[in-house]
């Protein structure tokens, strides 16, 4: 192996005091040599994000390295001073966020934020900072350099925006590429592109690169070396094909096996009558023109029809612009579909004024996406969580019993509902979301993206618990996702959902084991780290650390 | 860019419209006004009489356009007191107003911006409790207060600055001082609420990653995203300071259309009123109208209608 590019020696990063541990990272040692791609893998607050901010000196404030040494290109990056340090970023070490959809300025077209590189660090002449931008913008295969070169940021998409960030950050050619999380906010097939890209970024340049990730999917498709992170400790590293089928460390194959297999058994359902039927619903957006914009209309769910047994799992997949959060608005009536039905125990929901149908509404609850939104802040879980009955009419003292009843349901403690939201962690939050949807009993219960901001472990959890409630009562699910290996765990049924339309349906081994439609296919094949069979960790020999 | 400013200005012609019917209106709700020339005890003939010299008697509409018309074409009439005609009047003391308006609205955004961000760039540091106290201060004294304070430290004791008078450009230091003092506060703290919100943004991190200064990253990056609120509450500061420099304008016996609004309030002089207010709201939208215009030059976003 050639010489490292960075070699981090026994790291050790403050935390501020009064935090529930003295460390953000401890005693952390790790290198990454050129044209090597090494990811960080760990859950929330393991410190991966601390280790690569350190790194590029964009720690916050409140935290500082107290001891060990970042050896980068030969030179301690903790002893360098400031200036120093910002001159080394972007010309030898390069980074790419998380959220493309806020890493660049609004005010400032993409073409001048690239060239800003060139300005800062070199000092070609203006025709060459344009030509050298141009090169990298159909590097990073972005169509039309030329159009998008004078877009501003909020005219592109966010796949778009992770390759302009992406190709700042290779505008000098650094040594050293840090990318945090880099793919998590884009939609499957984006995905898979970006992650092409970085593979291409290794063969061509000679950059080593730090992946911060929390999906094994990711880390198959693309790392060399893995290192495993709890606590702001590394507890396991290796090469990638050990670390993801033959893991360890209890942590890590704790990780691992919580990764959704990609098949289930298949449950017998029988042939009940359907508790939701939705027929024929359609609904438009119409997008008023102007005098040289002409008016178009948005076909965001053109003809949907499904039906759901009492007791089953539907699941419906698609990316971003699918019509999924149409339908759901829809379903809800939080937006009123121009035509067609949707019928739950025998009425017809769509077809209610807005003041008639509140008696419904009740019938069909949602478990939104973000558990830290979707909570009252400034309100106690209990209050939140009888709101709903009593809205309908129900004594408080019954429904605080209810509430309570719930609380142990989702497993949390039932004295726990006069705390308030910020003392839950995120999974904590998201079964207090689910207890509040169940307060009114309803029929059909929608989980929209409801496990996407949750850690693997945390989501496994909620999962068990949403198949359990489910048949415990006897709910009627529709499980809104982007996951496919989610989906094919949870659900009995898929729909796969494009441009507003249902493209294929089936069961789950229908669907992904024999799928008919060009787009199922895409979107199975833009999966990362297809190659992986996730071991079964029970059958590994015992933990040897 | 070029439709977006022609939609904005045709927004504001509208406007300036509807308010010049409502300042037009405003003659008669006052009263009839040929009783309001003539005084209480005028006998029918001379209401009569009144009524037909200024056309009083023909239908509203009529008088409107009619009036309308001299207006655009730079005649709003005589004043009733000072017997001169208003244009010539308010064009004379407008242009007091205006320097004054100009030079208090400048020294207020040079001295609030850069303190704004200061003050952000380090939060609770002595900078910013410095600023926060000079706009507390700028927020609580009376500007009759300050402005007589300025006159006896720095005309009657120090003999530096003239106290009264509109002579030369000396005159106008205390009141530009007093003035934009007064909107100091509001943009001060304006600027270093967006600059600390924006500089915990995404892109700026971005920069900071692509190694720029902190002079660039500060200046370049965060403040341009931070000072667009800063741009729609200094139209709207502006707007105040022509018509509400009244007591400034009275302290330093600047004779300027503040004061003259007073005046004509005080004397019934409904033709320079009606002017006056005709005046002050077409700087008021015209100001409203560039500052959309800037914010519009700053923030792309902005630019789709």
């Amino acid at each position: 192996m050639s010489t490292p590019i960075l070699s981090i020696l026994n790291l050790t990063v403050d935390l501020p005091k009064g935090g529930d541990r003295p460390f953000a990272v401890q005693d952390l040692s790790l290198t990454i040599a050129p044209k090597e791609i090494v990811c960080i893998v760990g859950e929330s607050g393991s410190g991966k994000s601390i280790t690569s901010f350190t790194t590029m000196g964009l720690l916050p404030k409140a935290l500082t390295p107290s001891t060990g040494e970042v050896v980068f290109d030969g030179k301690d990056l903790l002893k360098v001073g400031a200036d120093e340090h910002a001159k080394m970023r972007g010309s030898q070490m390069a980074m790419v966020f998380q959220e493309p959809m806020s890493a660049l300025n609004p005010c400032y077209t993409v073409g001048d934020q690239i060239e800003e590189m060139f300005q800062e660090h070199t000092s070609l002449p203006k025709a060459e900072r344009k030509a050298r931008t141009m090169t990298l913008l159909e590097e990073v295969h972005l169509p039309e350099p030329a159009r998008i070169y004078s877009s501003y940021p909020h005219q592109l998409s966010g796949g778009q925006r992770q390759r302009i960030v992406i190709a700042m950050a290779l505008a000098l050619d650094p040594k050293l590429l840090i990318a945090d999380e880099p793919t998590t906010a884009l939609d499957l097939s984006t995905q898979a592109q970006i992650l092409h890209l970085f593979k291409e970024l290794r063969e061509k340049h000679d950059a080593g690169i730090m992946f911060v990730t929390h999906d094994f999917d990711v880390v198959a498709e693309i790392a060399d070396r893995v290192v495993v992170m709890q606590h702001g400790q590394i507890v396991e590293e290796g090469t990638a094909e050990e670390v993801l089928n033959r893991p360890r460390h209890p942590y890590t194959r704790l990780l691992i096996d919580a990764v959704p297999r990609r098949t289930r058994d298949q449950r017998d359902l029988g042939d009940g009558e359907a508790m939701l039927k939705v027929e024929g619903l359609n609904k438009t957006y119409h997008i008023p023109g102007s005098m040289f914009k002409k008016a178009r209309d948005v076909h965001a769910c053109k003809d949907i029809n499904f039906k759901v047994r009492p007791g089953e799992t539907l699941g419906i997949v698609g990316e971003s612009g699918s019509g999924k959060s149409t339908l759901v608005k829809c379903l809800i009536r939080l937006e009123d579909p121009d035509d067609g039905s949707v019928w739950v125990e025998g009425k017809n929901i769509a077809g209610y004024s807005r003041k008639g149908l509140h008696p419904y509404r009740k019938m069909i609850q949602i478990v939104f996406q973000d558990p830290y939104g979707s909570l009252n802040p400034r309100r106690t879980i209990g209050d939140q969580l009888v709101e709903g009955p009593v809205n309908f009419g129900a004594n408080r003292a019954d429904a605080m019993e209810k509430a309570r009843e719930l609380m142990r349901i989702v497993r949390l403690d039932p004295d726990a509902l006069n705390r308030y939201p910020n003392q839950f962690s995120g999974g904590q939050r998201q079964r207090i979301c689910i207890a509040r949807a169940l307060m009114v009993e309803p029929k059909v219960l929608i989980a929209d993206e409801a496990v996407s901001a949750l850690d693997v472990s945390v989501q496994k959890e909620v999962l068990k618990l949403l198949n359990e409630i489910r048949d415990r009562m006897g709910l009627t699910v529709l499980f809104i996702t982007h996951d496919l290996r989610v989906a094919a765990q949870v659900c009995d049924n898929l729909i796969v959902m494009q441009k507003g339309e249902i493209v294929e349906r089936g069961t789950v081994d229908q669907v992904f084991g024999a799928p008919s439609h060009a787009y199922t296919r895409m979107l199975l094949d833009a999966q990362p780290g297809k190659g992986w069979e996730v071991p079964d960790v029970s059958k590994l020999p015992p933990v040897t650390v | 860019m070029l439709m977006f400013i022609l939609k904005r200005l045709g927004l504001a012609l509208l406007v300036a419209l509807t308010v010049s019917a409502i300042s037009f209106s405003l003659l008669f709700l006052a009263g009839d006004p040929a009783v309001a020339i003539a005084g209480e005890n005028a006998s029918q003939q001379d209401i009569a009489a009144i009524n037909e010299r200024f056309g009083f008697d023909r239908p509203l509409p009529i008088q409107y356009l009619d009036w309308l018309r001299n207006a655009v074409q730079g005649d709003l009439g005589m004043s009733w007191y000072f017997d001169l005609p208003v244009t010539e009047l308010i064009a004379d003391r407008l242009s007091v107003t205006m320097r004054l308006g100009l030079s208090a609205i400048t020294f207020a955004l040079v001295l609030a911006i850069p303190m704004g961000v200061a003050a952000a760039a380090r939060p609770n540091s002595l900078i910013d409790r410095a600023a926060l106290l000079i706009s507390v201060v700028g927020q609580a004294i009376p500007s009759f207060w300050f402005g007589l304070i300025l006159v006896v430290i720095f005309s009657i004791n120090l003999g530096l600055v003239p106290a009264s008078g509109n002579e030369t450009w000396r005159h106008f230091i205390l009141p530009t001082v007093v003035l934009g003092y007064y909107a100091t506060p509001a943009i001060m703290r304006l600027t270093r609420a967006g600059m600390i919100e924006v500089l915990s943004a995404d892109y700026i991190r971005t920069a900071r990653a692509k190694g720029l200064g902190t002079r660039k990253i500060m200046f370049k990056h965060a403040l341009r995203n931070a000072i667009i609120p800063v741009v729609s509450l200094a139209a709207v500061q502006m707007g105040f300071m022509l018509g509400g420099s009244i007591v400034v304008e009275s302290i330093f016996a600047l004779h300027g259309a503040g004061y003259l609004a007073w005046e004509s309030i005080s004397r019934n002089d409904l033709p320079t009123m009606q002017a006056l207010i005709l005046i002050f709201s077409t700087f008021y939208i015209f100001f409203t109208f560039l500052a959309d215009v800037l914010n519009a030059w700053l923030d792309p976003r902005l630019r789709v209608s």
